[in-house]
């Protein structure tokens, strides 16, 4: 299990002689076993900081740490789940799934079973012989999911990946993510451009803001579980989104100042 | 509940498309499909028009050959070309001249592409082999290969080595370019996927990179092996005692264009089935990539 700290992190890139500084200074915590959502602007870092979670990037200065582990590389123990589509075309849906197992030898047999059990109980296994050419966007992604999670990860981290689907497709979607959450608790970080999903899916919002990436506030989302759509349209939920909209508002204001 | 919405997305698009029945709006809207950019149409509808083109050369060289618009000096007929190729094939072991050129192709594609593939495939994923490398494969690219001929034939003399080489010199340089450039352009986050699910960097180049490779390379072995042709007639232009081009060359010393013609029907016949053969290959191997070309 594990609770995913980011310490003082810093993150410069140089691009073209031109230092960009994608984050600045970000200290947070999502303790272990909840769901965390970032949000902000274009270009305030959200990708950069899962990047640097997943350790595909490298920190500048500070460090990210996974259940008190600090990353110094990726590893199986935390999973990724980009917005573009990345299953592998030449693979079926199982060969997706299984990938991670297989890189790391387990028996094919093994393989088959958990793949057969994980696509059952995420109700997939109607396309377990399909390629990713024939599968909706909104099933793609799930695919997707469960492919991060046949790995059982500690953590799993999600660069907005409801982003390229429809409205109808993606509260399908966010519900399949709930369900599988609610059943085994892993911690996620989830980054997302859209309000209502954030504060839909997470017990924590952290909102950030742009050039430089920093971290501007962290929303505690107070909201009971197991939530159905119903909780859209409470007072609540219209406070909470009300709250991040005028945060992220504020910052934009700032930064074009 | 959950999987209907997506599902229900795919109704969607499958709904929108024209029913079979309503006659005279289904026809007017299968024209009105065909003028639509990228809209795919159907198989009797591809065939029809693929041999209405063909049907459509030949007729217009009938006209102007059996009209007697041209001497048949420079256009000999259809049918006086079909015997004559017919003559080739059949008393003057034309098939032998054909067998040659196959087989210089068959080296000098294989050399080429053995060593093609692999180089451009790290060029394009690896910085420093690229950096390496690169530059000189661009620059050699701009040279002509027709132009090595003279400088081929002191060193390998008029045999088989120096027709292989001057295809090679085309096919290699240009080649690799184009293989470089499919794996360059193979999607990062399909590298950073495989390394979040645990993956060595072998087993990213291995189990990733390379089979996403895969399609675009062959693709672009079939491009190049048309120009793998075009070389090799050239250098039967030049010099040689057997194959197609070296028929060619020899019919024009005669002005007889009735072989000159059936000659060149035969590098195309050719073309065609080696490009169907790559198209039935990329199918075979790649049977997820269907309706994507
Ligand atoms: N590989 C890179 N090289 C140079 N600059 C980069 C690189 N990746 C990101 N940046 C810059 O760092 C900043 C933060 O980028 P990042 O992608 O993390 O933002 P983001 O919040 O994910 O934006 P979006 O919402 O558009 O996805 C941007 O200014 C971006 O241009
Ligand atoms: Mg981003």
């Amino acid at each position: 299990m594990g609770a995913i700290q980011i310490d003082r992190v810093t993150k410069v890139y140089n691009a073209d002689r031109r230092d960009v500084l994608a984050l600045d200074d970000v200290s947070l915590t999502i303790p272990d076993g909840e769901f965390g959502c970032i949000v902000g602007g274009s270009g305030c870092g959200k990708s950069t900081l899962l990047n640097v979670i997943a350790g595909l990037e490298p920190p500048t200065e500070g460090a990210a740490l996974v259940g008190g582990r600090p990353v110094t590389g990726p590893g199986p123990d935390r999973g990724m789940v980009f917005q573009s589509y990345t299953l592998y075309p030449w693979l079926r849906v199982r060969e997706n799934v299984e990938f991670g197992p297989s890189l790391a030898g387990t028996p094919a047999k093994e393989r088959h079973g958990q793949s057969d059990e994980l696509l059952a109980q995420m109700g997939l296994s109607e396309f377990a012989d399909a390629y990713p050419s024939e599968l909706s966007g909104g099933m793609q992604q799930r695919v997707a999911i469960v492919r991060a999670i046949a790995n059982d990860p500690d953590v799993l981290l999600m660069d907005e990946p409801f982003g390229a689907l429809d409205a109808l497709t993606r509260s399908g979607a966010q519900r399949f993510l709930t369900n599988l959450w609610e059943q085994r608790r892993r911690t996620i970080a989830f980054v997302t451009h859209d309000i209502d999903e954030a504060v839909f899916l997470a017990d924590r919002v952290y909102v950030m803001s742009p050039r430089p990436g920093r971290l501007r506030k962290e929303v505690v989302i107070d909201l009971p579980r197991s939530r159905d759509p119903e909780v859209l349209t409470t007072p609540e939920f219209a406070d909470y989104k009300r709250e991040i909209l005028e945060l992220i508002h504020e910052t934009a204001a700032e930064t074009r100042a | 509940m959950v999987e209907t919405h997506a599902r229900d997305a795919a109704d969607r698009t499958a709904a929108t498309a024209p029913g079979p029945q309503l006659p005279l709006r289904a026809r007017r809207s299968r024209l009105s499909t065909a003028m639509r950019p990228k809209e795919p149409i159907s198989r009797p509808l591809a065939l029809a028009l693929t041999s209405g083109c063909f049907l459509l050369v030949l007729a217009l060289w009938s006209i102007v050959s059996y009209g007697e618009l041209v001497d048949d000096l420079f256009l000999p007929t259809p049918s006086a070309t079909a015997d004559r190729l017919y003559q080739l094939f059949a008393n003057e072991g034309f098939a032998g001249d054909v067998w040659s050129s196959t087989r210089r192709i068959l080296i000098a594609f294989a050399l080429s592409a053995v060593v093609a593939v692999p180089l451009g495939i790290a060029i394009g994923s690896f910085r420093a082999v690229q950096a390496f490398i690169e530059p000189l494969v661009a620059a050699v690219r701009f040279m002509p290969a027709t132009a090595f001929i003279p400088l081929f034939i002191i060193w390998f003399g008029i045999d088989e080595t120096e027709k292989v080489a001057v295809i090679c010199m085309g096919v290699f340089f240009p080649l690799t370019l184009l293989v470089a450039d499919v794996s360059a352009n193979v999607q990062k986050n399909l590298l950073s996927i495989a390394y979040t699910l645990g993956a060595s960097n072998r087993q990213v180049f291995t189990r990733v990179l390379l089979p996403a490779c895969w399609p675009g390379v062959i693709d672009n072995l079939r491009i190049a092996m048309g120009w793998a042709w075009t070389y090799l007639i050239v250098a039967e232009l030049v010099s040689a005692e057997t194959g197609i081009g070296h028929s060619i060359l020899n019919a024009g010393r005669y002005m007889d264009s009735e072989t000159v013609i059936a000659g060149i029907l035969t590098i195309g016949a050719l073309g065609l089935v080696s490009d169907a053969l790559f198209r039935l290959l990329h199918r075979r191997l790649f049977p997820y990539a269907k309706g994507r070309r």
